[in-house]
């Protein structure tokens, strides 16, 4: 709880205050599927930042990022298989 | 002789058993042990209702006519035998009794990390259940187990919405045991317990642990969709407002697939056990079985797609899991050839739990192969939703996991209760049931071959013959599954009282008195060697002498 | 604590998939009905919930450094937030009723649009109102935390219960972040 910790957080926090006002933006200007890119990229940005700095998953036990990691590939899994039926049926 | 004992008892505290006798002591527990004996209480219920519905089914099916139930009942009787067997008994048979049981015992640790979790976790099985039981027996469900849409949306006036709340809530108590397994095995394990000390029967429940945490939301989640098209009358999965009913079949199966991988591996763990202490012998490649265990869990959460090859998925999906299907029984037959390598060269005694371990290693080798029969795309046009089919996954879930269940439960029997069984009782009973379940389960493929469909309580007359046989036997094993009920009842009371390692086992669990005390360990244990240190010196343990016939031969 | 995350994801992952099929199956009646959930609202609940993140953050740090009434306070402006945010989705939720955009009866969309804008919505409200459950959970444990922080001598006792509710609340957070885009932002050009 120095300064230092404080100001740290005061940066991260203007950072996801800047990125949420730069996603509502960019969501008015007609850009076509750059659009969707652009606020997916956003929240993939946001849940890093949480991710990293405030839930401290780089200096978690390994077993916790395995976790972690199993719970996002497990759902990769599921969308990306069922994907191969969606995406190719008749 | 009694000197040991007391002093085991003195130093380990009293027995769990007899720590505390009212029957609020035994609901407030929080010693997994108890928690454990909680689960074999209604699990036990459970499986016998539904078994009652299996038998009702089969005697209306030895004739070709409809002479006992209709066919609405028959619906719903298959849709109990289904939903109870599944979720009530199989899900939770060997993991939150024998499991809960043995893997802080194997381990040397004094209780699960998180005990409270566990009491909650029975609870919330218990409510579940109860609320399940309800809805199919006051009510009925005429579904089947699958809860297919827009069957189970629109159409059924069943009571499909009770059902799915009493599943949802038991899905929660998976969840929990299998958090509680993961935490216990990271951080509970005793010094010197390294990743490859762990008996196989750990390896199988943490594999499991993954499955039961990772695929049971998807179905948690599922359910809720399901329910809330059911009540809204929204298109998630209706076709006729615009959804899609293969979502369902996706998500469905992305967690019921799996879960036969629930219900297999820990029985896998159990016969690896009981295997090498029956042959004195170190299991046969002990990393390869742990490495298999893991493997048939992560695959097995990518094969889902096979349930779905004549609903209408597309074929390049098909062909895909088709594949993976067809992977995921590498890892199934390494552990198949590993148990047998395992008995070449042994000192093979057949006790009881042997018997159920060598009947489990067959029928789950006959249920696998005519697994690959149905991952095969073409053969599968044929033989889907046929008696095939049902006969394939009941010798890998009854002949497979039902095996395993018991096999446990008469190995471990003398550690739980502190007393033996008779022997002879046990013997007999193992093998009138492998007789009886092929007898029951045999015939069935045949049908599913010639073609006869399943979930009907009609047949054409041209099936009658082998249906009388699968009837039949359907008859002797429900009796079969009386016996153990009966003789390990009788045995609580009058059976003779069992000492620490009655079979010259190797692990932790049989170093501590039988029944156990309440903290485990009078002193917490140190491992040192790997396990399966078989053949056990019995002498150079400190143990009385094994009769002649089960010593190892000494060259 | 991550373990259970990752079987939260799991149980989140379910609704984004059925949205991301949904979208595939309706792209226009979904362009159309994000367009009419309430961007104000929704993007103040965002900005609302990102705060809530970053005091829970300090929070859990001053009790790690034995900062006893520090934390009790963070903990306590974070359970504040989370109840301000389920404060703003009720009158979201009482603004969308009043423009008939809960599916069923009198619904703002007409055919050919009108099945796939049911759709949007019917998700919406699931998969906000699963998120506004656990937010609720997280409000308790957190406000808890505050409550027992504050009276106790020993901050340093809870540290293990705070770190797990934290790690909770911002996993809460996290499904949030995802939302956002998905329900508000589809189409606003």
């Amino acid at each position: 709880m120095t300064p230092l910790e404080i100001r740290r957080h005061a940066i991260l926090w203007a950072a996801l205050v800047a990125l949420l006002a730069l996603t509502v933006a960019t969501s008015f200007l007609r850009l076509g599927f750059v659009n969707l890119v652009l606020n997916l990229g956003i929240a993939i940005a946001k849940a890093a930042i949480v991710l990293i700095f405030f839930m401290r998953l780089g200096r978690e036990s390994r077993a916790a990022q395995l976790a972690a990691g199993a719970g996002v590939l497990w759902l990769m899994l599921l969308v990306g298989l069922s994907l191969a039926d969606f995406a190719r049926r008749n | 002789m009694s000197a040991p004992a007391a002093n085991g008892a003195a130093r380990g505290g009293a027995s769990y058993l007899t720590d505390g006798m009212t029957l609020w002591s035994w609901l407030s527990t929080h010693d997994h042990k108890r928690i454990a004996i909680l689960y074999a209480l209604a699990i036990t219920v459970f499986f016998f209702v539904g078994g009652a519905a299996a038998t009702l089914m089969r005697i209306e099916l030895a004739t070709p006519q409809a002479d006992l139930v209709s066919a609405d009942t028959y619906n719903r009787l298959f849709t109990m035998h289904g939903v109870i067997m599944v979720w009530l008994f199989l899900i939770p048979s060997i993991p939150a009794t024998l499991g809960n049981f043995l893997v802080p015992l194997m381990i040397g640790a004094r209780d699960l990390a998180l005990p409270r979790l566990n009491l909650a976790s029975w609870y919330l099985y218990v409510v579940g259940g109860a609320i399940t039981l309800a809805a199919l027996l006051l009510g009925g469900v005429d579904t089947g187990w699958t809860f297919y849409t827009p069957f189970s949306t629109l159409f059924s006036n069943s009571h499909v919405m009770a059902a799915l709340v009493g599943i949802f809530v038991t899905g929660f108590s998976s969840i929990l045991t299998g958090l509680n397994f993961i935490v216990t095995i990271h951080t509970r394990r005793a010094p010197g317990m390294t990743w490859f000390r762990l008996p196989l029967f750990v390896w199988a429940h943490y594999a499991t642990s993954v499955i039961l945490v990772l695929a049971t939301p998807v179905l948690a989640m599922t359910l809720v969709l399901l329910g809330i098209e059911r009540v809204a009358r929204i298109g998630i999965f209706d076709p006729a407002l615009g959804g899609d009913p293969l979502l369902f079949q996706h998500l469905f199966w992305f967690y019921s697939h799996p879960a036969v991988y629930i219900m297999v591996l820990p029985a896998m763990g159990i016969v690896s056990e009981i295997i090498a202490c029956f042959a004195r012998n170190p299991i046969f490649g002990y990393r390869s079985m742990a490495y298999a265990m893991i493997a048939i869990a992560v695959v097995g959460f990518l094969v889902w797609g096979h349930h779905l090859f004549v609903a209408g998925q597309s074929v390049y999906a098909s062909m895909i899991f088709s594949l993976l299907s067809f992977v995921v029984a590498v890892p199934s037959a390494i552990k198949v050839f590993n148990w047998t390598a395992t008995l070449y060269k042994g000192t093979v005694s057949f006790e009881a739990p042997m018997l159920y371990a060598l009947g489990f290693i067959g029928l789950f080798m006959l249920g696998g192969m005519a697994g690959l029969f149905l991952a095969a795309l073409a053969l599968d046009v044929h033989l889907s939703d046929t008696y095939f089919v049902v006969a394939h996954f009941h010798y890998i879930m009854v002949g497979g996991s039902v095996s395993a269940y018991l096999g446990g439960i008469h190995f471990w029997w003398p550690k739980i209760t502190g007393r033996s069984y008779p022997a002879a009782w046990g013997g007999f009973a193992a093998i009138l049931l492998f007789f009886s379940f092929n007898f029951t389960f045999f015939p069935q493929y045949l049908l599913g071959m010639a073609g006869m469909p399943r979930r009907y309580h009609e047949y054409a007359a041209e099936f009658q013959g082998l249906n009388v046989l699968s009837s039949a036997g359907a008859v002797i094993l429900a009796a079969g599954y009386l016996m153990p009920l009966v003789y390990l009842t009788w045995s609580l009371r009058r059976g003779p009282r069992s000492p620490a390692n009655p079979w010259h086992a190797t692990g932790l669990e049989w170093t501590v008195p039988s029944p156990p005390p309440t903290a485990n360990f009078a002193d917490p244990p140190t491992v040192t060697e790997a396990p399966y240190a078989y053949p056990v010196q019995a002498h150079s343990r400190g143990l009385p002498r094994p009769p002649a016939s089960r010593l190892p031969r000494t060259p | 604590m991550w373990v259970f995350i990752a079987s939260e994801v799991l149980f989140f992952g379910v609704l984004f998939f059925a949205y991301l099929i949904a979208r595939l199956r309706f792209p226009d009646a979904f362009s159309a009905a994000s367009r009419r959930t309430n961007l104000t609202l929704g993007t103040l609940n965002t900005a609302i919930l990102l705060t809530s993140s970053v005091s829970m953050a300090l929070g859990v740090q001053a009790i790690r450094v034995r900062r006893r009434e520090a934390a009790a306070g963070l903990l306590a402006v974070t359970a504040g937030l989370g109840i301000a945010f389920l404060a703003v989705k009720g009158v979201e939720y009482r603004d969308d009723y009043r423009q008939a955009l809960f599916p069923g009866g009198a619904f703002a969309f007409a055919a050919p649009l009108r099945s796939g804008a049911e759709l949007f919505f019917w998700l919406y409200l699931t998969m906000t109102g699963v998120h506004a459950v656990h937010l609720a959970i997280g409000v308790a444990l957190v406000g808890g935390a505050a409550i027992r922080t504050a009276r106790s001598k020993v901050a340093i006792r809870f540290l293990l219960f705070v770190e797990c509710a934290g790690l909770y609340w911002h996993f809460v957070d996290l499904v949030w972040i995802f939302l956002y885009p998905c329900l508000y932002l589809v189409s606003r050009s």
